[in-house]
């Protein structure tokens, strides 16, 4: 049998940017406040995990005006889920051979 | 926090916890069902006994040869008793999800709360507004079935973003809206029954359900 471990993202293994990905699996968008205050993260700590998971092109970010206030937003890309669901199998998978 | 090291079962908690939270809006509970379904039948009561002075007043007759001015005691007095129940079962609502909130540790003032509030206040001002317009008609014998419809609908629209029971508490609404469409001079007892007994049938499910 395939090695489940194969399948765990590196980049996943971060609570961190589990969590990011988690939320952003079920949400279309978040802008950073509503991350940070899901994930009780401070904006330096989140906001560099979000730039990595940005640069791996795992989630894109887009900027825009509300109103006159800068507003970011996060969305998962299709690629980013499906590394999410690979890691996500892996991990039952692992629970499963315990 | 452990960052770096995989645990698989912790990982898999910590990942369904965060999609729920960030999901759904889980903060209602029995208490609110419990508050605002006794809200309306008291409500329900004093305008019986006390507005339409325990039938004397008839519904639909009244409602038929009433003329002139929309405003007058009785639609007065139906009004304030409804607006009075809507405040008191929409502030014992956020209250009760408030104090869940507190409790779990949790906070309350959420994009999930934010959206599910939004979802629900569209349709309910625009039954509201509807209200009123029904009523400077004079079309007094269908405001039970429009507060009914658009309350449901409003349920329906939120049901989304929370528990799945809200759903299915809208479709309710809906239908006995409707009838209370249908046997307009009952309209009183449908608002009673939509309001007060739905709302606890819906503080019960959730009690057995969740809270148990």
């Amino acid at each position: 049998m395939k090695n489940p471990i194969a399948n765990l993202q590196k980049v996943f293994e971060s609570r961190i940017r589990l969590g990011i990905m988690s939320a952003l699996m079920v949400n279309d968008t978040l802008d950073f406040n509503a991350l940070k205050e899901l994930l009780e993260l401070t904006d330096g700590n989140l906001a560099s995990h979000l730039k990595a998971l940005e640069q791996q092109e795992i989630i894109v970010v887009s900027k825009q005006f509300v109103g006159r206030k800068p507003s970011t937003t996060y969305r998962a890309t299709e690629q980013g889920k499906d590394l999410f669901r690979q890691h996500l199998a892996a991990l039952e998978q692992l629970i499963g051979n315990q | 926090m452990k960052t770096n090291s995989v645990n698989p079962k912790e990982d898999i908690q910590a990942i369904r916890e965060i999609m729920e939270r960030s999901s759904k809006f889980m903060l209602l509970n029995s208490w609110a069902g419990f508050f605002a379904g006794t809200c309306a039948l008291i409500g329900a009561a004093v305008v019986w006994f006390g507005v339409l002075e325990s039938g004397a007043l008839h519904y639909d007759e009244f409602l038929c040869t009433v003329g002139g001015s929309p405003l007058n005691s009785v639609t007065i007095g139906l009004g304030t008793v409804a607006l009075i129940v809507l405040l008191l079962a929409g502030v014992a609502a956020i209250w009760f999800s408030y104090r869940k909130a507190q409790k779990a540790g949790q906070k309350f003032w959420t994009s999930s709360t934010k959206r599910v509030l939004a979802h629900l206040l569209i349709p309910i001002v625009s039954g509201g507004i509807f209200v009123l317009i029904l009523v400077s008609r004079n079309q007094i014998d269908l405001v039970a079935s429009a507060m009914l419809i658009f309350y449901g609908l409003a349920l329906v629209n939120a049901g989304k973003f929370t528990s799945g029971e809200i759903h299915y508490l809208g479709m309710a609404e809906i239908a006995v809206g409707l009838l209370a469409g249908v046997f307009a001079s009952y309209g009183l007892v449908f608002w009673a029954l939509g309001f007060g007994l739905l709302h606890l049938v819906y503080g019960v499910v959730m009690w057995m359900r969740y809270e148990r």
